[in-house]
Protein backbone atom coordinates (compact mmCIF):
# COMPACT_ATOMS: atom_id res chain seq x y z
CA UNK A 1 0.00 0.00 0.00
CA UNK A 2 2.81 2.41 0.85
CA UNK A 3 4.15 2.46 -2.72
CA UNK A 4 0.72 3.52 -3.93
CA UNK A 5 0.79 6.56 -1.67
CA UNK A 6 4.34 7.42 -2.75
CA UNK A 7 3.26 7.32 -6.40
CA UNK A 8 0.12 9.31 -5.60
CA UNK A 9 2.16 12.06 -3.95
CA UNK A 10 4.54 12.01 -6.94
CA UNK A 11 1.59 12.42 -9.32
CA UNK A 12 0.15 15.33 -7.35
CA UNK A 13 3.55 17.05 -7.25
CA UNK A 14 3.97 16.49 -11.00
CA UNK A 15 0.56 17.95 -11.74
CA UNK A 16 1.26 21.01 -9.58
CA UNK A 17 4.63 21.51 -11.28
CA UNK A 18 2.99 21.21 -14.69
CA UNK A 19 0.45 23.87 -13.79
CA UNK A 20 2.90 26.29 -12.20
CA UNK A 21 5.83 26.17 -14.64
CA UNK A 22 6.18 29.03 -17.11
CA UNK A 23 8.05 26.98 -19.75
CA UNK A 24 5.61 24.97 -21.86
CA UNK A 25 8.04 22.17 -22.76
CA UNK A 26 8.92 21.54 -19.10
CA UNK A 27 5.24 21.48 -18.25
CA UNK A 28 4.57 18.90 -20.95
CA UNK A 29 7.37 16.73 -19.57
CA UNK A 30 5.90 17.04 -16.06
CA UNK A 31 2.57 15.82 -17.44
CA UNK A 32 4.45 12.88 -18.95
CA UNK A 33 5.92 12.03 -15.54
CA UNK A 34 2.39 12.02 -14.09
CA UNK A 35 1.26 9.62 -16.80
CA UNK A 36 4.22 7.30 -16.21
CA UNK A 37 3.48 7.18 -12.47
CA UNK A 38 -0.16 6.44 -13.26
CA UNK A 39 0.83 3.52 -15.47
CA UNK A 40 3.02 2.11 -12.65
CA UNK A 41 0.04 2.48 -10.29
CA UNK A 42 -2.06 0.41 -12.71
CA UNK A 43 0.69 -2.24 -12.78
CA UNK A 44 0.78 -2.40 -8.96
CA UNK A 45 -3.01 -2.71 -8.86
CA UNK A 46 -2.65 -5.72 -11.23
CA UNK A 47 -4.25 -4.19 -14.30
CA UNK A 48 -1.61 -4.74 -17.02
CA UNK A 49 -4.06 -4.11 -19.88
CA UNK A 50 -4.83 -0.63 -18.63
CA UNK A 51 -1.14 -0.03 -17.86
CA UNK A 52 -0.10 -0.84 -21.44
CA UNK A 53 -2.83 1.36 -22.90
CA UNK A 54 -2.01 4.23 -20.52
CA UNK A 55 1.72 4.08 -21.32
CA UNK A 56 1.22 3.94 -25.08
CA UNK A 57 -1.41 6.68 -25.25
CA UNK A 58 0.70 8.83 -22.92
CA UNK A 59 3.66 8.56 -25.30
CA UNK A 60 1.46 9.52 -28.25
CA UNK A 61 -0.09 12.47 -26.41
CA UNK A 62 3.38 13.63 -25.32
CA UNK A 63 4.70 13.56 -28.89
CA UNK A 64 1.71 15.54 -30.16
CA UNK A 65 1.97 18.05 -27.29
CA UNK A 66 5.73 18.51 -27.76
CA UNK A 67 5.31 19.04 -31.51
CA UNK A 68 2.51 21.50 -30.78
CA UNK A 69 4.31 23.53 -28.12
CA UNK A 70 7.92 23.57 -29.36
CA UNK A 71 9.10 26.96 -30.60
CA UNK A 72 5.73 28.56 -30.22
CA UNK A 73 4.86 31.52 -28.04
CA UNK A 74 1.46 30.91 -26.56
CA UNK A 75 -0.09 33.70 -24.55
CA UNK A 76 -0.12 33.03 -20.82
CA UNK A 77 -3.00 34.46 -18.85
CA UNK A 78 -1.23 35.04 -15.54
CA UNK A 79 -2.27 38.58 -14.86
CA UNK A 80 -5.69 40.01 -14.27
CA UNK A 81 -8.40 39.36 -11.76
CA UNK A 82 -6.49 37.06 -9.45
CA UNK A 83 -8.81 37.75 -6.49
CA UNK A 84 -11.97 36.68 -8.32
CA UNK A 85 -10.21 33.66 -9.82
CA UNK A 86 -8.90 32.52 -6.43
CA UNK A 87 -12.31 33.01 -4.87
CA UNK A 88 -14.04 30.93 -7.56
CA UNK A 89 -11.38 28.20 -7.30
CA UNK A 90 -11.75 28.02 -3.50
CA UNK A 91 -15.55 27.87 -3.80
CA UNK A 92 -15.37 24.99 -6.27
CA UNK A 93 -12.85 23.06 -4.12
CA UNK A 94 -15.12 23.39 -1.08
CA UNK A 95 -18.14 22.35 -3.16
CA UNK A 96 -16.43 19.27 -4.58
CA UNK A 97 -15.10 18.25 -1.15
CA UNK A 98 -18.57 18.56 0.38
CA UNK A 99 -20.25 16.55 -2.40
CA UNK A 100 -17.41 14.01 -2.36
CA UNK A 101 -17.72 13.43 1.38
CA UNK A 102 -21.41 12.67 0.91
CA UNK A 103 -20.85 10.37 -2.08
CA UNK A 104 -17.74 8.44 -1.06
CA UNK A 105 -19.43 7.16 2.10
CA UNK A 106 -21.65 4.92 0.00
CA UNK A 107 -18.86 3.48 -2.13
CA UNK A 108 -17.46 0.05 -1.23
CA UNK A 109 -14.06 0.06 0.49
CA UNK A 110 -10.83 0.16 -1.56
CA UNK A 111 -9.93 -3.31 -2.81
CA UNK A 112 -13.34 -4.81 -2.02
CA UNK A 113 -15.54 -4.06 -5.02
CA UNK A 114 -19.10 -5.24 -5.52
CA UNK A 115 -18.84 -8.53 -7.40
CA UNK A 116 -22.44 -9.03 -8.48
CA UNK A 117 -22.02 -9.11 -12.28
CA UNK A 118 -18.26 -9.32 -12.49
CA UNK A 119 -18.30 -12.46 -10.37
CA UNK A 120 -20.26 -14.16 -13.16
CA UNK A 121 -17.76 -12.90 -15.73
CA UNK A 122 -14.83 -14.32 -13.75
CA UNK A 123 -16.51 -17.68 -13.17
CA UNK A 124 -17.96 -18.27 -16.64
CA UNK A 125 -15.85 -16.07 -18.92
CA UNK A 126 -13.53 -18.82 -20.09
CA UNK A 127 -16.29 -21.33 -20.85
CA UNK A 128 -18.54 -18.83 -22.59
CA UNK A 129 -16.03 -16.98 -24.75
CA UNK A 130 -12.94 -19.18 -24.86
CA UNK A 131 -10.65 -16.17 -24.32
CA UNK A 132 -7.98 -16.61 -21.66
CA UNK A 133 -7.56 -12.85 -21.18
CA UNK A 134 -10.65 -11.93 -19.17
CA UNK A 135 -10.40 -8.23 -20.02
CA UNK A 136 -10.56 -9.10 -23.71
CA UNK A 137 -13.55 -11.34 -23.15
CA UNK A 138 -15.36 -8.56 -21.31
CA UNK A 139 -14.66 -5.70 -23.72
CA UNK A 140 -15.21 -7.72 -26.91
CA UNK A 141 -17.92 -10.18 -25.89
CA UNK A 142 -19.92 -9.34 -22.77
CA UNK A 143 -19.66 -5.56 -23.18
CA UNK A 144 -19.03 -5.31 -26.92
CA UNK A 145 -21.57 -2.50 -27.25
CA UNK A 146 -19.27 -0.26 -25.20
CA UNK A 147 -16.39 -1.04 -27.54
CA UNK A 148 -18.58 -0.24 -30.53
CA UNK A 149 -19.41 3.11 -28.93
CA UNK A 150 -15.72 3.80 -28.30
CA UNK A 151 -14.88 2.97 -31.91
CA UNK A 152 -17.64 5.33 -33.02
CA UNK A 153 -16.22 8.09 -30.82
CA UNK A 154 -12.76 7.65 -32.36
CA UNK A 155 -14.23 7.62 -35.86
CA UNK A 156 -16.12 10.85 -35.14
CA UNK A 157 -12.98 12.43 -33.68
CA UNK A 158 -10.93 11.58 -36.78
CA UNK A 159 -13.63 12.90 -39.10
CA UNK A 160 -13.88 16.10 -37.03
CA UNK A 161 -10.14 16.75 -36.96
CA UNK A 162 -9.69 16.01 -40.66
CA UNK A 163 -12.59 18.21 -41.69
CA UNK A 164 -11.53 21.13 -39.51
CA UNK A 165 -7.80 21.25 -40.28
CA UNK A 166 -7.78 20.29 -43.97
CA UNK A 167 -6.36 22.93 -46.27
CA UNK A 168 -9.49 23.49 -48.30
CA UNK A 169 -11.36 24.74 -45.24
CA UNK A 170 -8.82 27.46 -44.50
CA UNK A 171 -8.40 29.07 -47.92
CA UNK A 172 -9.20 32.69 -48.43
CA UNK A 173 -11.87 33.98 -50.80
CA UNK A 174 -10.86 33.48 -54.40
CA UNK A 175 -7.77 31.43 -53.52
CA UNK A 176 -7.33 28.18 -55.43
CA UNK A 177 -5.80 25.30 -53.48
CA UNK A 178 -5.37 21.78 -54.78
CA UNK A 179 -5.94 19.05 -52.19
CA UNK A 180 -2.56 17.39 -51.70
CA UNK A 181 -2.13 13.76 -50.95
CA UNK B 1 11.97 24.76 -38.59
CA UNK B 2 9.76 23.58 -41.42
CA UNK B 3 12.68 23.00 -43.80
CA UNK B 4 14.51 21.07 -41.12
CA UNK B 5 11.33 19.12 -40.55
CA UNK B 6 11.03 18.23 -44.22
CA UNK B 7 14.45 16.65 -44.24
CA UNK B 8 14.08 14.90 -40.91
CA UNK B 9 16.45 14.57 -38.00
CA UNK B 10 20.17 13.80 -37.76
CA UNK B 11 22.01 10.69 -38.98
CA UNK B 12 22.08 9.07 -35.52
CA UNK B 13 18.32 9.30 -35.14
CA UNK B 14 17.77 8.01 -38.67
CA UNK B 15 20.02 4.98 -38.12
CA UNK B 16 18.46 4.07 -34.79
CA UNK B 17 14.99 4.49 -36.28
CA UNK B 18 15.88 2.29 -39.26
CA UNK B 19 17.05 -0.47 -36.90
CA UNK B 20 14.18 -0.33 -34.40
CA UNK B 21 11.06 0.69 -36.29
CA UNK B 22 10.44 -2.80 -37.65
CA UNK B 23 10.66 -4.26 -34.17
CA UNK B 24 8.17 -1.69 -32.88
CA UNK B 25 5.74 -2.58 -35.68
CA UNK B 26 6.24 -6.30 -34.97
CA UNK B 27 5.57 -5.76 -31.26
CA UNK B 28 2.35 -3.96 -32.08
CA UNK B 29 1.24 -6.83 -34.32
CA UNK B 30 2.15 -9.30 -31.57
CA UNK B 31 0.07 -7.42 -29.00
CA UNK B 32 -2.88 -7.36 -31.39
CA UNK B 33 -2.67 -11.03 -32.33
CA UNK B 34 -2.30 -12.18 -28.70
CA UNK B 35 -4.97 -9.82 -27.38
CA UNK B 36 -7.13 -12.71 -26.20
CA UNK B 37 -4.24 -14.54 -24.52
CA UNK B 38 -2.10 -11.88 -22.85
CA UNK B 39 -2.51 -8.26 -21.72
CA UNK B 40 -2.98 -5.77 -24.51
CA UNK B 41 -5.51 -5.92 -27.27
CA UNK B 42 -6.67 -4.03 -30.30
CA UNK B 43 -6.48 -0.51 -28.92
CA UNK B 44 -2.98 -0.69 -27.39
CA UNK B 45 -1.57 -2.65 -30.33
CA UNK B 46 -3.12 -0.26 -32.82
CA UNK B 47 -1.57 2.73 -31.09
CA UNK B 48 1.84 0.99 -31.10
CA UNK B 49 1.50 0.33 -34.86
CA UNK B 50 0.62 3.99 -35.39
CA UNK B 51 3.61 5.03 -33.25
CA UNK B 52 5.96 3.10 -35.55
CA UNK B 53 4.74 5.16 -38.53
CA UNK B 54 4.90 8.34 -36.45
CA UNK B 55 8.50 7.40 -35.60
CA UNK B 56 9.33 7.26 -39.31
CA UNK B 57 7.65 10.61 -39.83
CA UNK B 58 9.55 12.28 -36.99
CA UNK B 59 12.93 10.89 -38.03
CA UNK B 60 12.76 10.97 -41.84
CA UNK B 61 10.24 13.71 -42.56
CA UNK B 62 6.78 13.46 -44.02
CA UNK B 63 7.64 12.38 -47.57
CA UNK B 64 9.20 9.09 -46.48
CA UNK B 65 6.37 8.41 -44.06
CA UNK B 66 3.75 9.03 -46.75
CA UNK B 67 5.59 6.54 -48.98
CA UNK B 68 4.91 3.87 -46.36
CA UNK B 69 1.37 4.94 -45.50
CA UNK B 70 -0.24 7.78 -47.41
CA UNK B 71 -3.11 9.83 -46.09
CA UNK B 72 -5.57 8.23 -48.49
CA UNK B 73 -4.38 4.79 -47.34
CA UNK B 74 -4.81 5.79 -43.69
CA UNK B 75 -8.40 6.89 -44.35
CA UNK B 76 -9.05 3.65 -46.23
CA UNK B 77 -7.65 1.43 -43.46
CA UNK B 78 -9.67 3.27 -40.86
CA UNK B 79 -12.88 2.77 -42.78
CA UNK B 80 -12.00 -0.88 -43.42
CA UNK B 81 -11.50 -1.40 -39.68
CA UNK B 82 -14.80 0.25 -38.80
CA UNK B 83 -16.76 -1.72 -41.41
CA UNK B 84 -15.01 -4.97 -40.41
CA UNK B 85 -15.91 -4.49 -36.74
CA UNK B 86 -19.52 -3.64 -37.55
CA UNK B 87 -19.70 -6.51 -40.04
CA UNK B 88 -18.49 -9.02 -37.45
CA UNK B 89 -21.11 -7.67 -35.06
CA UNK B 90 -23.84 -7.93 -37.70
CA UNK B 91 -22.79 -11.47 -38.65
CA UNK B 92 -23.89 -12.44 -35.15
CA UNK B 93 -27.47 -12.20 -36.43
CA UNK B 94 -26.87 -15.48 -38.27
CA UNK B 95 -27.07 -17.20 -34.91
CA UNK B 96 -29.48 -14.95 -33.09
CA UNK B 97 -28.32 -11.57 -31.79
CA UNK B 98 -25.88 -8.67 -32.24
CA UNK B 99 -22.27 -9.47 -31.27
CA UNK B 100 -22.95 -13.20 -30.96
CA UNK B 101 -19.74 -15.20 -30.74
CA UNK B 102 -20.74 -17.40 -33.67
CA UNK B 103 -17.37 -19.00 -34.42
CA UNK B 104 -15.95 -22.10 -32.82
CA UNK B 105 -14.54 -21.35 -29.36
CA UNK B 106 -11.55 -23.65 -29.89
CA UNK B 107 -9.11 -24.76 -27.26
CA UNK B 108 -8.01 -22.27 -24.55
CA UNK B 109 -4.42 -20.93 -24.63
CA UNK B 110 -4.17 -21.53 -28.41
CA UNK B 111 -3.66 -18.66 -30.88
CA UNK B 112 -6.74 -19.62 -32.90
CA UNK B 113 -9.36 -19.70 -30.19
CA UNK B 114 -12.07 -17.53 -28.63
CA UNK B 115 -14.19 -17.22 -31.77
CA UNK B 116 -14.65 -13.64 -32.99
CA UNK B 117 -12.50 -11.93 -30.35
CA UNK B 118 -9.19 -12.05 -32.32
CA UNK B 119 -10.98 -10.82 -35.45
CA UNK B 120 -12.48 -7.93 -33.47
CA UNK B 121 -9.02 -7.12 -32.11
CA UNK B 122 -7.59 -6.97 -35.63
CA UNK B 123 -10.43 -4.73 -36.83
CA UNK B 124 -10.00 -2.36 -33.88
CA UNK B 125 -6.23 -2.24 -34.44
CA UNK B 126 -6.73 -1.18 -38.09
CA UNK B 127 -9.16 1.47 -36.99
CA UNK B 128 -7.16 2.85 -34.08
CA UNK B 129 -3.80 2.72 -35.85
CA UNK B 130 -4.95 4.48 -38.99
CA UNK B 131 -7.14 6.93 -37.08
CA UNK B 132 -4.40 7.99 -34.67
CA UNK B 133 -1.93 8.34 -37.54
CA UNK B 134 -4.43 10.49 -39.45
CA UNK B 135 -5.00 12.75 -36.44
CA UNK B 136 -1.25 13.14 -35.94
CA UNK B 137 -0.68 13.97 -39.60
CA UNK B 138 -3.50 16.51 -39.58
CA UNK B 139 -2.17 18.30 -36.50
CA UNK B 140 1.47 18.32 -37.68
CA UNK B 141 0.67 19.51 -41.21
CA UNK B 142 -1.53 22.27 -39.85
CA UNK B 143 1.39 23.46 -37.73
CA UNK B 144 3.78 23.46 -40.69
CA UNK B 145 1.33 25.41 -42.84
CA UNK B 146 0.88 28.02 -40.13
CA UNK B 147 4.66 28.39 -39.80
CA UNK B 148 5.05 28.82 -43.54
CA UNK B 149 2.52 31.65 -43.59
CA UNK B 150 4.22 33.57 -40.78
Amino acid sequence: MIELYVLLVLMIIGALVAVELKDLLSSVIAVGAVGLALSIVFLILKAPDVAITQLVVEILALIILIRATLKKDLPLATTGRWFVNTLITACFIVLFLAVGMKCFKDLPAFGEPLMRVSGTYIKEGLQRTGAVNLVSSVILDFRAYDTLGEATILFTAVIGVLSIVRRIGRKKVGEEIKEEE
Amino acid sequence: MSREHDKGMSLIVKTITRLTVGLILLYGVYIVMHGHLSPGGGFAGGVIIALSFINIMLAYGKEDAFKKLSRAAASMWESIGAIMFLGIALLGFTGGYFFLNFLNKGEPFKLFSAGIIPLCNIAISFKVGAGVFAIFVALILLKIDVEKKE
